[in-house]
């Protein structure tokens, strides 16, 4: 479908879904079928540290916050830009000036009308201040203007590629600027009664316990939602979530809230769905840091070697239960311009101990850093030293927790450490920030952490995100590819399919590529 | 006279052990790995010097240690307990908002521990080598040594998943508007698993120490004397027996009661309860250097209190011990 049609589809309401018509992005069939109301019961994990999704941006926020706030746009699994508050927009030819038309009649959750001031106001003022990531990405942006209350033209000072997809409730959401315009966000006291214009409002949350919303009666959307309350219930402990899916206290599990050897137990369970579905936008992708700064690491050989040695194919198996596909380079399979057309390193031992000869590596033990995230990232690093051991590697796993892995590799203070970054759907976004020069630097856990500087790679990563026609992007982006993968800056593992686990009643929980994130306004019961 | 000089020296003790506590536990605190503005950063899946520098400011962690030191050990002199960040709220109000949820399960667990296992241990000791006997030493024994989280998941399992009889999870019935006796029972409900499950290993340890201690006494000469005397086997038991025999276990319950706000922290996570151990045992893993700190404090003054308590009670069991 093209765009245009797309917009003018969106903007009307109507559309065809694969499963045939549907009314505001929910099947008929769907619409007939299942009564309005009810309560449905969601794990969230960890207990989110606030709801303010302008302030806070962390997994669990997003999770619940995504039902409060809202972007200008949402993305289909394939991640076309979808309306939202936006109903259509255009990009002038020159791709510097894009000019977005507001959905009318969107009021925020007090009342107040939602206008072209407000995306103003949060773009160029308040997210600006508090959300690092968007910020980063707004490095072109030149002006931010209200054209009338419904309109808003965003000028760039250059061309840059994947702008459309900054516009999403997580990265870009909405906040009322009548109720932070003038004061310190930070001690705001809104902060503690998040008010935005999602289909669900914030009612009251009980620390250590549970978060609720209720149904936003005058959502802008007709229809929406269908349920009438949400809960999110705090359950600290694994394998204690995992007990109360089974015992039918929560109808939802969220990717990654059980370990994956209780997702296929889980999900045999009778009345049980299991979907991977809803983590396009994100695509979650593993690997090791390897620390470029470093001896052996600063030697190709030695890395292609680790590459060689790790077998991923068993540890999807293994410790992902199947939940993960072996990565072939740095780009996730799900993100725009992906190519399976660069070097391949499928687990061969010999050659990695031929590569490891030829490094010079002399057998030092080197230190390796599970990533603290529960068992199966730690049954990986147990396959990841066996397999390095294997292959004449010395290994010394070094255990910490969540803030200490933070701080170490903040200040780079590794040898090899395990991570998995989400790539929003454009390498711009997602994964230059991994492999580019200008992102060397102390203090984030999610830049160029192991210290790898090309200018080519700067150039083309460059190119591709200033480039507008998918052609020109392609070709950058199929050769910085080609490139990374000769130079093996990392060791990539894998891409994380992750499951969510609802009961079988629970109809449409996921409806887009933003998966539960991107709020339950279309799900129902049965 | 000699009482209340007593109880006023232990005061002021006790005052300048918290300040010394407190001051401690900042710089343990600061001396691991990782702080808060780390984790909030690693969570928002993005950040920048920028970012990073103006989370310090914000948590007043760009200030030298020694002036973050002043600046917080002034705040406690004074109750103030500071600003949890992450959590947007005062600590105290943090806290006591826990603080019922907790002291309610550890209350129950206290009790229900403290009477069995005293009244099981006494039982045990009057039959000794009886099949009695032998089945509380081996029940307390098994107790004993079982890891409290994996008793803790088995009632899970076996009364929440499978039986369906008792709520697993939580304090009470979310998504319900219960109230007044039906809320109670309610929560009565919800409690029963995690309480009994905590009191388990203490009524274990209660039931050994008062059947090893009553056993010992048995054998001391005004025992003897009594049982020559013709006092009724009933009475010696109750009146000489286990009234001697009750100073250890008056000690562990000091030492259980003192723990009771902070040492339920696996309980408290496998049955969801949203008590203080939970909250605790979050802030660690999120450097929340404040409501650490203040958990810490506040149960280290539970703790000083139910010693001072502890001492006061010797002298009631046993009049002979004399404060000095």
């Amino acid at each position: 479908m093209k765009r245009r049609e797309m917009i003018q589809l969106g903007a009307s309401g109507l559309g065809l879904s694969g499963l045939g018509l549907s009314l505001a992005g929910i099947p008929l069939s769907v619409l007939a079928q299942d009564r309005k109301g009810g309560v449905l019961n969601v794990l969230v994990q960890p207990e989110p540290p606030g709801l303010m999704l302008g302030m806070v941006q962390n997994g669990p926020t997003q999770l619940i916050a995504g039902n409060i706030y809202e972007g200008l746009l949402r993305y289909d699994d394939k991640l076309n830009p979808q309306p939202l508050l936006a109903s259509a927009w255009t990009m002038s030819k020159d791709g510097l000036v894009y000019t977005f038309k507001l959905k009318p009649g969107v009021k925020w959750h007090d009342g107040k009308p939602f206008s072209s001031a407000d995306v103003v106001f949060s773009v160029d003022v308040f997210l600006r201040k508090t959300h690092a990531r968007l910020r980063g990405n707004l490095e072109c942006l030149d002006t931010v203007k209200a054209i009338d209350p419904l309109t808003v033209e965003f000028k760039l000072k250059y061309p840059f590629g994947p702008f459309l997809g900054l516009f999403e409730t997580g990265t870009m959401p909405m906040v009322p600027k009548h109720v932070y315009e003038g004061t310190d966000f930070a001690t705001n006291p809104a902060n503690a009664t998040p008010l935005g214009t999602g289909p669900f409002k914030f009612k009251e949350w009980v620390k250590g316990s549970y978060i609720q919303l209720v149904a936003n009666e005058a959502y802008h959307t007709p229809g929406q939602p269908l349920l009438e309350s949400l809960y999110f219930h705090v359950i600290p402990d694994a394998a204690s979530r995992a007990a109360a899916f089974e015992s039918g206290k929560v109808d939802v599990v969220p990717g990654g809230a059980v370990e994956f050897f209780d997702v296929v137990r889980l999900s045999k369970l009778p009345g049980v769905t299991l979907t991977t579905k809803g983590w396009e936008f994100f695509s979650p992708h593993s690997w090791l840091w390897l620390n470029n700064r470093k001896a052996p690491m600063n030697n190709v050989k030695f890395r292609q070697a680790v590459m060689f040695a790790i077998d991923r194919e068993a540890m999807a198996k293994i410790a992902w239960q199947g939940f993960a596909k072996p990565a072939t380079g740095p780009f996730n399979s799900h993100i725009k311009y992906y190519s399976d057309d660069v070097a391949k390193y499928p687990r061969n031992l010999e050659k990695a101990k031929q590569l490891l000869a030829e490094s010079g590596y002399k057998g030092e033990p080197l230190k390796l850093l599970p990533l603290p995230y529960g068992e199966s990232w730690q049954r990986q690093a147990e396959i990841v030293r066996q397999n390095l051991t294997q292959a004449g590697i010395k290994i010394e796993l070094t255990g910490t927790d969540v803030a200490g892995w933070n701080q170490r590799l903040n200040e780079w203070d590794y040898d090899i450490a395990f991570t998995y970054v989400y790539q929003y759907g454009d390498p711009a976004l997602g994964v230059a920030r991994n492999y580019t020069s200008s992102n060397i630097a102390k203090g984030s856990p999610f830049n160029n952490v192991e210290g790898y500087s090309n200018s080519r790679v700067d150039a083309l990563f460059a190119a591709g995100a200033r480039a507008t026609d998918p052609e020109s992007r392609a070709k950058a982006y199929l050769e910085v590819q080609k490139l990374l993968l000769e130079e093996v800056p990392v060791a990539w593992l894998h891409e994380i399919n992750f499951p969510t686990l609802y009961r079988s009643k629970v109809k449409n929980p996921i409806s887009s590529g933003i998966g539960l994130n991107d709020s339950l306004s279309r799900a129902s019961l049965t | 006279m000699k009482r209340l000089q007593y109880m006023l020296t232990r005061i002021v003790q006790g005052l300048l052990a918290l300040m010394l506590i407190a001051t401690v536990n900042f710089l343990l605190i600061r001396a691991a790995p990782g702080d808060p503005v780390s984790v909030l950063a690693g969570e928002a899946g993005a950040s920048d010097a920028q970012f990073v520098a103006q989370l310090r400011k914000e948590f007043g962690l760009d200030q030298p240690l020694s002036t973050q030191l002043g600046h917080y050990l002034g705040h406690v002199a004074t109750l103030d307990l500071g600003w949890s960040y992450r959590q947007q709220q005062p600590v105290l109000k943090l806290i006591a908002d826990r603080l019922p949820a907790t002291l309610l399960l550890t209350g129950s667990a206290f009790a229900l521990s403290l009477l069995f296992g005293v009244a099981l241990g006494a039982m045990a000791s009057r039959r000794v080598g009886s099949w009695l006997d032998s089945a509380i030493t081996v029940v307390a024994l098994i107790f004993f040594a079982t890891p409290l989280y994996w008793l803790a998941m088995m009632a899970v399992l076996i009364f929440t998943v499978q039986l369906d009889w008792l709520p697993g999870f939580g304090f009470f019935t979310v998504g319900t508007s219960l109230s007044g006796l039906d809320r109670v029972l309610d929560i009565g409900k919800h409690l029963i698993l995690p309480a009994l499950t905590l009191a388990l290993f203490y009524m274990a340890v209660y039931a050994r120490m008062t059947r090893a201690s009553m056993l010992e006494v048995a054998q001391m000469d005004f025992v003897k004397t009594a049982r020559a005397k013709g006092v009724h086997p009933g009475r010696i038991q109750r009146n000489h027996i286990l009234r001697n025999a009750l100073l250890p276990v008056v000690t562990l319950a000091g030492i259980q009661a003192g723990g009771m706000i902070g040492g339920a922290v696996l309980t408290e996570t496998v049955f969801a309860w949203p008590g203080i151990g939970r909250l605790m045992f979050d802030a660690l893993l999120q450097r929340d250097y404040n409501l650490l700190l203040g958990c810490f404090l506040v149960t280290a003054a539970v703790a000083v209190l139910f010693n001072l308590l502890t001492d006061l009670v010797y002298t009631l069991v046993d009049p002979r011990i004399e404060m000095a």
